[in-house]
């Protein structure tokens, strides 16, 4: 279907093995994005009936019992099977190897096996679901997972075990992928600032997700054996479980906020059509965050019997982690500055994250004081703190990187008007649903409690209504998306005049990206 | 990267010949080996670290529990697992061509590699039955003449976990070869051969690390 006569990747075979046992990487990457975007939807559902349930401040459809296996359901779907993935299965598969010159990623068998370790663990993971779910909590603690609670502990963590398996597949190909197959001319320093961020979350996803498996196994031999190393019985330490859980689960957030950064690097200099303002501070922000990632773990025990000197430690980490999110922020607002430019949807969506991240990002701040995280701590404050850099930041960069490579993945253009009121629709509805969260948590509401004070219920409601726009902001694109795959103007090789090597080949690429390896003779971003 | 021009892609297009071709395959599949070798690392390292927590929580217990692993058995084992790596390097360097040896006898060599290696698990096997004899093992009928019992049981819940996961480990690797033998890949310049020896050795460093954390700990 291309004017010029090349072979679409599209095209290249359409029965239903040619997808399922593919190696491209391209089909791989559409094969996750249909397998995310149906965890979104479910973990959307789930939101949606929590949050209609928390309009009755004394609970109405629910007992306290479901709406427990609800927020649980929502967290372990959306951390685990939508977020972690989102931005490096998709984007990052499909456009790693175009953007490095590369004709697929190092092991393309590999990166199919995770596709399929991931749909394992989805799968298993839906089962649990369908048979009662877990009561938990996505953080699983002990000894409730392992001792008291009577859900779906060990199927959950089966599954989401399997999937972290994915996880480090995944990490392992990038890395090797962007050491060893770079075109030529294409040195380190002169790779896209989506690349360094991959590279970064690559080495997090290798490093973290073993522990969080070994964690999680612990806990399945603890439920099923009915002895364990976290039983209080035997002296074991329940909170050497948070130790692991969070050792973890700190490092995955970065899993999470990483990629989006890097997304909007390349967003804001395209729209601004500006080169980056600090590329090597932009790059290396990513490699410290990363590696501080690590070294941050304890602030979520602040009040969980770990020593105050412990507390001092892992506070003071926590604010020096803010200095590499605050320079790469400052050099994209230096970006903007005397740029030319366009807000076109996937620049709404950028600038979204600036905004709604630096609010998360200080927010964080507070929680990393250890006074007064003391009350802010297991409140809605905290909710709102990560839901603003996970949805305010990840979820924003994520729909902001499908409508900018949208046109590459499918050849297709997407209706401009539209991408703009959704991206508009979910910054509004995003804030109205979110923000009261931070006054409701500040004011003592704890999180994941079925009823509250009466007091507290404005503020409730007004954050449920919020969720209808932000609805509105995801649902939109569902339609508007699809439906430029049918009767969507056909996207140019390089519609956004951006730089990069994805945009030097045709839309949607060839078999193998490039019909002869491109050679690279300048750096990246050279818009003037 | 070697040069100022960077690396060069996977279909070979600015290759000079088939062998650099290979060559540069093999060590892009190894590097990938080594990065999921960082990953089994971390797995390893979350359940030392428990040991640790718990040696320092129950330092008494730990060593009480220490005293009763075979010392002799798990000394026999090291050097088993050592000797068998020793047979596998010999014949990764025969097939990489820094050692005349014979096809045959480099597959030969790691046929001993895998027979040292069931060796291994014959011996942990053999303690294992003896443990449970003893009534040492945790999730069986336990039992403990002394004071501490429950931090004891502990102290064998991390023992038989550990341990058994390493000798899950040991047995993929055993696996691992078997395929290489069967093959026949040894010496046609197969990284197969190269990657598996990459995953012996680090199963190997691993048991270098658990027998002085888990049998010398009674001393």
């Amino acid at each position: 279907m291309k004017a010029n006569g090349a072979q679409s990747y599209l095209d290249e075979g359409s029965t239903v093995s040619s997808w399922l046992a593919t190696t491209d990487h391209k089909r791989i990457a559409i094969l996750y994005f249909l397998a995310i975007t149906g965890f979104f939807a479910l973990g959307g559902a789930a939101a949606a009936a929590f949050r209609t349930e928390l309009i009755f401040p004394h609970g109405y459809f629910v007992s306290s019992d479901t709406y427990n296996r609800l927020f649980t359901l929502h967290g372990i779907i959306m951390v685990w099977f939508f977020l972690i993935p989102s931005i490096p299965t998709t984007i990052g598969n499909f456009v790693i190897p175009l953007m490095i010159g590369a004709p697929d990623l190092a092991f393309p068998r590999i990166n199919l096996l995770s596709w399929y370790f991931f749909m394992a663990g989805g799968l298993i993971t839906l089962l649990a679901i369908l048979v009662g779910g877990v009561d938990t909590g996505w953080t699983f603690y002990t000894p409730f997972s392992t001792t008291f609670s009577e859900s779906q502990v060990p199927l959950a963590i089966l599954g989401v075990v399997v999937s972290g398996v994915s996880s480090i597949m995944t990490g392992l190909n990038f890395i090797v992928t962007i050491h060893r197959l770079r075109a030529p001319g294409m040195t380190w320093f002169r790779l896209p600032l989506f690349i360094w961020s991959l590279y970064a979350t690559s080495i997090i996803l290798v490093v973290a997700t073993p522990v969080l498996a070994l964690t999680l196994i612990l806990i399945g031999i603890e439920r099923i054996t009915g002895m364990g190393i976290f039983d209080p019985a035997l002296g074991g330490d329940p909170v050497l479980f948070q130790h692991l859980f969070w050792f973890y689960s700190h490092p995955a957030v970065y899993i999470m906020v990483l990629p989006g950064m890097g997304v909007v690097s390349e967003l804001i200099t395209c729209f601004s059509r500006k080169r980056i303002f600090g590329y090597g501070a932009i790059a290396v922000a990513s490699l410290a965050i990363g590696g501080f990632g690590f070294l941050l773990w304890g602030h979520h025990m602040f009040v969980s019997s770990q020593t105050i000197y412990a507390g001092l430690a892992f506070s003071l980490l926590s604010f020096i982690i803010a200095i590499p999110s605050a320079i790469k922020v400052f050099n994209w607002t230096a970006t903007l500055y005397h740029g030319h430019i366009t807000l076109t949807a996937p620049m709404l969506y950028a600038l979204g994250f600036i905004g709604l991240f630096t609010v998360g990002g200080l927010t964080g701040l507070f929680l990393a004081s250890l006074a007064e995280d003391i009350h802010l701590h297991d409140t809605y404050f905290v909710v709102a703190h990560f839901h603003y850099i996970m949805v305010g930041g990840t979820v924003m960069a994520y729909f902001g990187a499908l409508h900018f490579w949208w046109p590459k993945i499918t050849g297709k253009m997407y209706p401009e008007r539209w991408g703009q009121i959704s991206a508009v629709s979910s910054f509004i509805g995003f804030n109205v649903t979110f923000f009261p969260q931070f006054i409701l948590g500040f004011l003592g509401n704890p999180r994941r409690y079925h009823v509250y004070p009466e007091e507290f219920r404005p503020l409730h409601i007004v954050s449920t209504l919020g969720t209808l726009f932000l609805a509105v902001g995801y649902i939109a694109p569902a339609f508007y998306l699809l439906n430029s795959l049918v009767r969507g103007r056909r996207a140019e090789d390089n519609p956004w005049g951006a730089t990069g090597l994805e945009w030097q080949t045709s839309s949607p690429p060839p078999p193998h990206n490039f019909p002869s390896p491109p050679v690279v003779t300048e750096g990246p971003y050279a818009y003037e | 990267m070697s040069s100022e021009a960077g690396a060069s892609t996977m279909n070979a297009l600015k290759f000079s010949s088939s062998t650099q071709a290979e060559d540069y395959e093999r060590t892009t599949s190894e590097l990938g080996m080594w990065v999921f070798l960082v990953s089994e690392a971390m797995i390893f390292s979350g359940l030392v670290f428990c040991l640790f927590a718990y040696r320092v929580m129950y330092p008494e217990a730990t060593r009480a529990g220490a005293m009763h692993l075979k010392e002799n058995l798990g000394t026999l084992n090291t050097a088993v697992l050592l000797t068998s790596s020793f047979t596998l390097a010999v014949a990764v360097w025969a097939e990489s061509g820094r050692l005349a040896l014979s096809r045959a006898a480099a597959r030969r060599l790691v046929a001993i590699t895998v027979v040292l290696g069931a060796l291994f698990l014959g011996i942990k096997g053999y303690e294992y039955v003896a443990e449970y004899q003893e009534g040492f093992f945790p999730w069986g009928p336990f039992r403990w003449n002394g004071t501490d019992g429950a931090q004891v049981r502990l102290f064998f819940l991390l023992y038989f976990i550990l341990t058994g996961f390493h000798a899950a480990h040991l047995l993929v690797g055993m696996l691992l070869l078997t395929i290489v033998c069967l093959r026949g890949s040894v010496g046609t310049g197969s990284s197969l051969l190269a990657l598996s020896g990459l995953y012996w050795h680090f199963v190997d460093v691993i048991w270098v690390f658990l027998y002085p954390l888990l049998y010398l700990g009674g001393s």
